[in-house]
């Protein structure tokens, strides 16, 4: 073992070529292509500033995932507790300095571009799981320190997101900790405890919620009621996906697209325009791509020798699908409106960024698979 | 891990943990997937006939239209600035079933040429499918017919009569109002309120009070709602939502005055101001060389544009705040004044006026060569004595002078917010001069400030408003272009004048000072500007002396019945320095070159025996005070008084109503 260990070092260029999981690599071309053309949509059938920087986006980090992927998975593991102090301090100084857009300080400006790492949390928040759980034995995983120091990790930037105030975010953020958390071994009785303090808190918490979010959450119970106001925007996107049909409308067909009914089409709601045009077949046919993806990530984590790249595959194909979910879910209706992104497919950089670095490092889980971590 | 069996195990446990959640979490995912294709097949499959209708019939396309520009109204009520009905042809392109052959057609239906047409299709192309192109802004009468005739050929093409700014008084009111124009990427900028009514077509104000008051004239955009079906077309209007039309702003002004100074100021360039002596009100404001506002609505021609541009005579400069003068002569009455207040000087000092003469090595002249002889204050003001005054500045010292001159307003704005363009000017100081030039001052400048010559520099409200001031008694009032609901009626202040009064007697003027400094500017208190009210009618004596009296030097242009008769100061101000060979020469006005011509200043107020109001006069290169402003100030009274009740007939309840 020791010896395959050394040789995995020093894997050649070539092999490392050969080791790549190129199913993985066509199915994240496949959503690019395909995000390419819906964008094109939301810009109404032109070229325009959307469909360029979106491209540029995907190009410029799907190449960085690429490099990515030669990194060692070593060097993913030891430098993860700084991977997070730092993206918790990104979060810290956008609630200090930050710029805010449309009522929520979650910005900061780097001079060449500016970004969100609330979205990077998403990522930073694995891998530091990934880590800290990567040695534990198992039966030290429920002591009441091991316990409270995952918490807090975990509760910080939740905190930092919600104040900006980003509820979306800061949920799949949550998210994606639990997943690893449970991944981890803690004691199923901590997840119902808390899930039954959730509940009873419920409606406490919604008093504090901003206005905007409790209209969000009673319009998304009975839209009807402002077909105008608050419940457009989910009456308008089930008409868009539902008006698709078996073959859609055809591509640049769209009537709903034009309507500007959403004030973030090309972002959270880019799938209704896709659906729109290519209907059930397409849908069906962009959620397989997605379904390969996230299968593929967590075929990879189940060969990692290491507990950390399987930590960190299980909870990123993980929480790839729970951003997919989430963001479908709102856009048919079946959740109230958060903002969440679906991967890949929404135009924002940030969202990209944190994809394609995640991508990266399942990608050097795969080629370092037998690498050790101990 | 290798050595320790144990861990090993335990290595082994957790794996096998890990795998087993990871198991049961992903026969969870399955599950939710398998949801939501159930969900998308719902929507998409089993209810696609619903939504298919839902998404034909239920399209609402918004469209704002430009919102009602606010009036501006002369003090009687007649519009100055209003709205007309113009004819428009507007082109929504999604409605256009072919553009380009479209375009053709009114290519030659209209007239276009080639620059037009290019200029439009670049337009359409920046901006969405639905959203309204305007192809013609102001149509006469005659294209707009024969659209209407051809409509049935030009699908898309929308005729529209809509409501544009007119200006009825041409370049009457061009200076106080300024003109509205298209909507200009640094207005986006500057004003979020035109940022948030911006639509194809609308106007906002570019200079002026148009551009003052733009957040109050400007209203709100109407919204029209429609359903429209797949392909665009309008089904029907489902709701219209009436925006609010821009205040009304009254003004001060009274038209007809204004009308006349453009008369009086026909081919000459000037300014002409009118100001009531107690309210402050400004009833003519005229600057000349103007041009037609109207022009500049739909797009100015370049031609015109350019001819406008390169004037002279600056049409674009309203000379009557903007532009900066040396006041001449028209300051020695406020010389005379802190000189008296200062008690550097008595009325009764007698200084011999040779035609020149000679201090600390310089030279200094009169106006008149011969000389005026053994002259008193009073002499001095009346025949406006340059050598006096040389000795009165040098007794007073231009420090003082700049304290008495700048509580009578000059160096500040008149009007402020009311117009961005407005220039406070200059009135020197041996701490301005360090300060601006970084030398000391020197004493031969202190004597050319005394004659409004040197670094001195007034714009002809400021010297309008230095009359008013010293016609009221010498009361501080606060001129307004604007009618505000709550203000002073003229019973109102000569009240609050008569208590000022009483109390300034019993006690010491500094707590007056102190109580002015302390209100700020923010009460409106008609504060007293002087020491000893004697000086003041002393100054007023002289001013009436100048006009009504055999040697004064606007005699000629007195008017004798007292129903009129004024009281005034001329001012001839030079605009270089005259050399030794020039003065030998003493050319007549017409062999000197235009731009070498002295300003023509005159000052007054009228009625004498019971003043109500001050009016500038200054005619750019005219030449002398007492040749050019004089007359024009003598039939400007005529008109002024003949309109005094008639003005007063509007009484302040008829002003608030509006």
């Amino acid at each position: 073992m020791f010896f395959q260990s050394q040789l995995s070092n020093q894997l050649t260029f070539f092999q490392k070529i050969k080791s790549i999981d190129y199913i993985l690599l066509l199915c994240v071309l496949v959503i690019g292509v395909i995000s390419g053309f819906t964008m094109y949509i939301s810009d109404g059938g032109e070229l325009l500033y959307h469909t360029k920087s979106h491209l540029i986006r995907f190009s410029v980090f799907f190449l960085m995932m690429f490099f990515l992927s030669f990194i060692n998975i070593k060097t993913w593991y030891k430098t993860g507790y700084l991977f997070y102090i730092i993206v918790l301090m990104l979060l810290v100084w956008a609630s200090l300095y930050g710029i805010t857009v449309s009522g929520s300080q979650r910005w900061i400006n780097l001079y060449f571009i500016n970004f969100q790492p609330s979205e990077l949390m998403k990522i930073a928040i694995i891998v530091c799981f990934a880590k800290y759980y990567n040695r534990m034995q198992l039966t030290n995983v429920n002591k009441f320190n091991n316990l409270l120091i995952p918490l807090a990790i975990l509760v910080l930037p939740i905190v930092l997101v919600i104040s900006q105030p980003d509820l979306g975010t800061s949920i799949l953020i949550a998210l994606s900790g639990i997943i690893v958390l449970w991944l981890a071994g803690v004691n199923l009785k901590y997840f119902f405890y808390s899930s039954l303090i959730l509940l009873i808190s419920a409606p406490f918490a919604i008093s504090f919620l901003k206005p905007y979010q409790k209209l969000r959450i009673l319009t998304f119970f009975d839209p009807d009621k402002d077909p105008l106001g608050a419940g457009y925007q989910i009456i308008q996107s089930k008409i868009a996906v539902g008006s698709g049909g078996l073959f859609g409308k055809g591509f640049l067909k769209g009537t709903q697209g034009y309507l500007e009914f959403l004030p973030e089409k090309h972002t959270d709601f880019i799938f209704t325009l896709y659906s729109e045009e290519f209907g059930f077949i397409g849908s069906i046919l962009l959620l397989f791509v997605y379904a390969v993806l996230i299968f593929r990530i967590l075929k990879i984590g189940s060969l990692s020798r290491s507990f950390f790249g399987k930590f960190f595959c299980y909870g990123f194909g993980s929480a790839i699908f729970i951003y997919i979910i989430v963001n479908m879910s709102m856009v048919l209706g079946l959740l109230p409106i958060v903002g969440s992104p679906l991967p890949i497919m929404s135009y924002g950089g940030s969202s990209m960024l944190a994809t394609m670095i995640g991508l990266g490092i399942v990608m050097s889980t795969k080629i370092y698979e037998r690498q050790l971590i101990a | 891990m290798i050595n320790d069996r144990g861990g090993y195990d335990t290595g082994f446990k957790k794996n096998k943990i890990i795998n087993r959640r990871m198991f049961i979490f992903s026969a969870a995912k399955a599950v939710i997937f398998f949801g939501i294709i159930g969900r998308l097949f719902s929507l998409q499959i089993s209810e696609n006939k619903k939504y298919l209708t839902l998404s034909d019939k239920n399209r609402l396309r918004e469209t704002r239209l430009p919102p009602i520009r606010g009036e501006f109204l002369d003090y009687f009520g007649n519009t100055i600035a209003g709205n007309l009905k113009v004819y428009q042809l507007h082109i929504i392109p999604e409605q256009v079933e072919d553009f380009r052959y479209l375009m053709v057609r009114l290519k030659n239906i209209l007239n276009f040429d080639n620059e037009k047409l290019a200029s439009l299709i670049k337009k359409k192309n920046k901006q969405k499918p639905w959203e309204t192109l305007i192809v013609s802004e102001n149509l006469s009468w005659d294209e707009f017919s024969k659209i209407n005739f051809y409509l049935h050929e030009l699908t898309g093409a929308k005729p529209v009569i809509t409501v544009g700014r007119n200006y009825p008084y041409g370049d009457n009111y061009t200076h106080i109002l300024g003109y509205v124009s298209q909507v200009s990427t640094d207005d986006l900028i500057n004003s979020n309120v035109i940022k948030a009514r911006n639509v194809p077509g609308l106007r906002v104000g570019k200079s002026g009070l148009e551009k003052s008051f733009e957040e109050d004239l400007i209203g709100t955009n109407s919204i029209q709602r429609f359903e429209v079906n797949a392909y665009g077309k309008k089904i029907n209007q489902i709701n219209y939502e009436e925006g609010k039309k821009g205040k009304i702003i009254k003004l001060t002004i009274d038209t007809e005055i204004q009308k006349f100074t453009s008369e009086l100021l026909k081919n000459k360039a000037g300014s002409i101001s009118v100001m009531d002596i107690y309210t402050g009100e400004i009833i003519a404001m005229n600057s000349s060389p103007s041009f037609d506002p109207n022009l500049f609505l739909y797009g100015i021609d370049k031609n015109i544009w350019k001819e406008i541009k390169n004037n002279p005579s600056k049409p674009l400069i309203n000379k009557t705040i903007s532009g900066l003068y040396s006041p001449g002569s028209t300051i020695k009455p406020l010389v005379a004044l802190s000189a008296l207040e200062n008690d550097v000087i008595k009325p009764n000092m007698k200084v011999k006026c040779e035609g020149k003469v000679e201090m600390y090595g310089q030279t200094y002249h009169c106006w008149k060569e011969k000389g005026h002889g053994y002259m008193s204050l009073k002499n001095a003001i009346k025949q406006s004595c340059d050598i006096y005054f040389y000795e009165v500045a040098r007794l007073l010292g231009i420090d003082k002078l700049n304290l008495t001159a700048e509580k009578f307003g000059l160096g500040k704005k008149v009007l402020g917010e009311n117009f961005p363009n407005e220039k406070q000017g200059i009135f020197p100081s041996t701490k301005w001069k360090k300060k601006a030039i970084g030398q000391n001052w020197y004493l031969g400048e202190t004597f050319i400030t005394g004659i409004g010559q040197g670094y001195i520099q007034t714009n002809p409200l400021q010297l309008c408003l230095m009359t008013a001031q010293l016609a009221n008694g010498g009361y501080k009032i606060y001129p307004r272009i604007a009618l505000k609901k709550n203000q002073d009626t003229v019973e109102q202040i000569k009240n609050k004048i008569q208590r000022m009064k009483k109390t300034s007697k019993e006690k010491d003027n500094s707590i007056l000072k102190v109580t002015e400094n302390f209100f700020g500017t923010k009460v409106k208190e008609y504060t007293p500007l002087y020491k000893n009210p004697e000086n003041i009618k002393f100054v007023l004596d002289a001013m009436f002396k100048s006009t009504n009296e055999l040697y004064g030097t606007s005699y000629k242009s007195r008017i004798e019945d007292p129903k009129y008769q004024f009281a005034g100061k001329t001012g001839t101000s030079q605009v270089k320095r005259i050399t030794e060979a020039e003065r030998k020469l003493d050319l007549e006005i017409d062999q000197i070159p235009y731009k070498d011509r002295d300003h023509a200043w005159y000052i007054a107020f009228g009625p004498y025996r019971n003043p109500r109001y001050a009016v500038s006069v200054l005619v750019e290169h005219g030449g002398s005070g007492s040749k050019v402003a004089a007359p024009i100030a003598k039939k400007l009274f005529k008109l002024i008084i003949d309109r005094h009740e008639l003005r007063e007939q509007i009484t302040p309840k008829n002003k608030m109503n509006i």
